[in-house]
């Protein structure tokens, strides 16, 4: 697995690096001092694991998770063990270490980031959006390519490393990107209306405030979004 | 009264003495600087950021095997996101051993 380590502590960065060598599935790529400087890196670069601090001056670990579309898998290190509930909303989160990192507890996140990976290359191979023909969509489902109609499409989530697609028939968990998907479908029917949603505009039911419901589901819109959905509505 | 020790170096190391003192330096290198954080905020009364100072050198204090003293540092920390100083004394105490240790290494 290729990870990065960010940590504004150098000696945490050592002896995290320290710990990496000893581990040989484990190839340090960088280490970063901000969280800033390694979304730079991870907008060039992917890498399968992430050693994060979550204690980081101006931007913490957990902003640092928000910021990622498509977030990696991500063992926390942290001096602090009154995160770990909140720690463990989050999908990419494989585990959580607290300092000092121990050899043989560090062993054991390793091996949980790496029967996650396992399990995840089991479920969906190369696990992601293959074709579109006219309005047809074929995603990769435990090694079967599965048809799906786009304009029953209503509503996909991002959700860790796959996407839920929910169609007026049956839903969909696939191991893929909502930026993926979303270069599949026509312009003219979804929008991106946050950064974990895409919705049919065809299927909205009602429209309040920052928000869009969808049969069941409601969905929140950004801000920065929602200029662009008033824009596609045939308002009166 | 409790003492800075290189146990927790030794068990990261593997006796591998490049990283010894590689790691040895860099705490020598970062603590003095962290040290000086925590006294200027504390003189300032930024209790928050001092806080923060706090928690970075927990880590340095649980590192040199200091456990006891981690607990006060951690209790310190608690007490100082609630404006409170309490602990204070013995905190610095546990500073200053460290400094008295890193220079003799």
């Amino acid at each position: 697995m290729n990870c990065i380590i960010i940590d504004d502590e150098a000696t945490a960065r050592v002896i995290i690096n320290q710990l990496c060598s000893n581990e040989t599935s484990l190839h340090v790529l960088e280490e970063f001092p901000n969280a800033i400087q390694a979304i730079k890196y991870l907008n060039q670069n992917e890498v399968d694991l992430i050693f994060l601090d979550i204690h980081m001056p101006d931007f913490t670990g957990f902003d640092f998770i928000e910021t990622l579309k498509n977030p990696s898998k991500i063992i926390l290190t942290t001096s602090d063990a009154n995160f770990a509930i909140q720690a463990f909303e989050y999908d990419c989160i494989v585990d959580y270490l607290v300092k000092p990192i121990t050899k043989e507890r560090f062993k054991k996140a390793i091996q949980k980031a790496n029967s996650k990976l396992i399990k995840q290359e089991s479920i969906s191979p190369s696990g992601n959006i293959e074709s579109t023909s006219g309005n047809d969509l074929y995603v990769n489902i435990d090694r079967r390519l599965i048809k799906i109609d786009i304009p029953s499409i209503y509503l996909i989530e991002a959700k860790g490393d796959y996407i839920h697609v929910k169609t007026d028939h049956k839903n969909y968990t696939v191991h893929s990107t909502l930026k993926k998907i979303e270069d599949k479908l026509p312009d003219h029917s979804f929008l991106k209306v946050h950064r974990s949603f895409i919705i049919n505009i065809k299927k909205i039911i009602d429209i309040e405030d920052n928000s869009v419901l969808i049969k069941k589901d409601v969905i929140p819109v950004s801000r920065s979004n929602r200029p662009e959905l008033m824009k596609r509505l045939n308002l009166l | 009264m409790e003492y800075p020790n290189l146990s927790y170096i030794h068990s990261m190391s593997g006796e591998d003495k490049i990283f010894e003192q590689k790691l040895i330096d860099i705490i020598k290198e970062e603590f003095p600087e962290e040290k000086k954080n925590y006294l200027d905020n504390i003189t300032a009364k930024n209790y928050k950021l001092t806080a923060e100072n706090v928690h970075k050198l927990k880590h340095k204090i649980s590192i040199l095997g200091l456990e006891k003293s981690y607990e006060i540092a951690v209790a310190f920390e608690n007490n100082l996101l609630e404006d409170n100083t309490t602990l204070q004394n013995e905190f610095e105490s546990i500073l200053t051993i460290i400094t008295n240790y890193l220079h003799k290494l």
